[in-house]
């Protein structure tokens, strides 16, 4: 019995390792391709350079990438953030909204983002006229993001202890103090990570982006522009461009990786600092 | 006054007077209903939604669950819970957190407030070096008179504790009592325990709950050594609860 059990032990750690180690070395296998390639077509020109035919330069998409990434989270973030605030602290328990609200967030979040591009193009683009342009875009994939800041500040907000609403009423602080000074700064990491993640999420869309922002390679003048997120460049490189395109891939591919890591970094600095301002 | 937790009657036609400037102790077995009471007493109850309350609680003749403003109740009725609650904010910070609720910003005087509230909960030499830090990271005592002090400085008439004690080791028990005695000349306290000796100890006044009814409550001298219950006899010699 006693190595029976042993036997099964030994063998349960070699799984975990074994998981562990492949999930590892794909993760790693799959960065040092894309770097490699990257690294080896790397050219200035090709990443700042004016876009032509002869030089397929990305610099409009990095610009039209950082717009979109803002305009959309400037969208969704206030939005989500509030309407978790109401789904926690406001709305009775069990109440029916609450159910509606989570049930309708939750097929949404569950919805491929094309179906998402297609309504998007109908109703920004065509109902109301705002064609193909990154405004069109941005309100797209802000609803996308809209379950996702939603239920993960949710946990959040929910992950504060009762003990701290409790102090604050009973020093006589109204609902209205509680919720916005003691209970989201208490949940300000998870809101941070949880807008981060959607970063991530607005950086890697392309199938809602090219049905409502569109693929026009080109800096965009206004916000009713059409132009091209890095990822849509990649996908369009990739389609069009044949070996010269790979290349262009492999390069925006290894621009996003960056962009993606100092996004991070940027996230935990600004979280850590949230989370310190509160506590100072 | 009766109290019902959705079905459930939890406190059972309780009359009590509460009288100022002394300890009143709260005794009784898990469940007997003795923090439901302190509870309603500054309407934390509110929070609880099956909650129905019938009958009446007074505060200086006042019905406190008529016309009244329940935050400013709240502050005239400091609570202390039975966890260490501070906020995840600096020391200075959690004190001043109820003055400036009520709308005092001057720097100058929530500095007064806060080192006066400190002191009075004699905790101000172990924390003035380190007002800007962390307040989680005090030992348990140390939170739990910071919660004290919190509760003072929105300058309380009474103060109700829940417990306060009992996630603490003895020595820092030892200090929240001394605390208590010595607040006592200033404020009404209701303390709500487990710990027999701390009611002996330190109350002046007791009631024994058991099923959410007050078995018997007079003073503590009298209930401790001449119970006229025999149900409070068994109690407090520790034949049941």
């Amino acid at each position: 019995m006693a190595s029976r059990k042993n036997v099964f032990s030994i063998i349960l750690k070699v799984f975990v390792y074994l998981a562990m180690g492949v999930t590892v070395l794909s993760l790693a296998g799959i960065l040092s391709y894309i770097l490699v390639n990257g690294v080896k077509t790397f050219k200035w020109s090709l990443i700042f350079g004016k876009f032509s035919s002869q030089n397929p330069s990305m610099s409009f998409a990095i610009v039209t990438t950082c717009v979109t990434i803002f305009l959309t989270l400037l969208m969704a973030a206030p939005l989500s953030v509030f309407c978790a605030v109401y789904l926690t602290e406001y709305a009775k328990r069990g109440s029916k909204i609450v159910r509606y609200v989570r049930l309708a967030t939750e097929t949404l979040a569950g919805i491929p983002s094309i179906v998402f591009g297609l309504f998007g193009a109908i109703f920004f683009g065509t109902v109301l006229g705002f064609g193909y342009s990154i405004l069109t875009g941005c309100f797209t994939v802000a609803i996308m993001l809209l379950p996702v800041i939603i239920r993960q500040t949710e946990e959040a907000i929910k992950a504060v202890p009762d003990l701290y609403r409790e102090g604050s009423y009973g020093l006589g602080a109204s609902k209205l103090r509680t919720v916005f000074k003691i209970v989201v700064p208490s949940a300000a990491p998870g809101i941070v990570s949880a807008i981060i993640l959607s970063m991530g999420r607005i950086i890697g869309e392309t199938a809602a982006l090219i049905f409502t922002l569109g693929s026009v390679a080109q800096l965009p003048g206004s916000l009713l522009d059409s132009s091209r997120t890095l990822a849509v460049h990649m996908y369009i490189a990739t389609r069009d461009g044949g070996a010269a395109g790979r290349e262009v891939a492999f390069l925006t591919g290894t621009v996003l990786v960056f962009i993606i890591f100092l996004m991070n970094v940027a996230a935990s600095y600004i979280g850590g600092k949230v989370g310190k301002d509160f506590e100072n | 006054m009766n109290l019902h937790y959705g079905a459930f009657h939890a406190l059972h036609n309780v009359n009590l007077g509460i009288d100022e400037n002394e300890i009143t102790a709260f005794i009784g077995p898990s469940g007997c209903g003795k923090s439901t009471l302190l509870k309603s007493l500054n309407r934390m109850n509110d929070l609880v939604q099956t909650c129905r309350i019938t009958g009446k609680i007074t505060l200086d003749g006042e019905d406190i669950y008529g016309n009244i403003d329940v935050n400013m109740l709240r502050k005239r009725m400091g609570m202390v819970f039975q966890k260490p609650n501070p906020f995840p904010m600096s020391i200075y910070d959690n004190v001043a957190y109820g003055p400036r609720t009520h709308g005092i910003k001057k720097k100058s005087e929530l500095d007064r407030i806060v080192e006066e509230s400190l002191k009075n909960a004699a905790i101000w030499d172990e924390v003035k070096d380190r007002l800007k830090k962390s307040a989680l990271a005090v030992s348990g005592g140390q939170q739990q008179r910071l919660c004290i002090a919190r509760a003072l400085a929105v300058k309380p008439e009474v103060l109700l504790l829940d417990e306060p004690t009992s996630a603490l080791d003895p020595i820092s028990t030892v200090k929240i009592e001394d605390l208590l005695l010595e607040l006592r000349e200033r404020y009404t306290i209701v303390i709500v325990t487990h710990n027999m000796g701390q009611a002996a100890r330190i109350s002046d006044k007791t009631a024994f709950f058991l099923h959410g009814e007050i078995v018997e409550s007079g003073l503590t001298m009298d209930i401790f050594s001449n119970p006229s219950d025999r149900k409070t006899e068994d109690y407090i010699t520790g034949r049941f609860g």
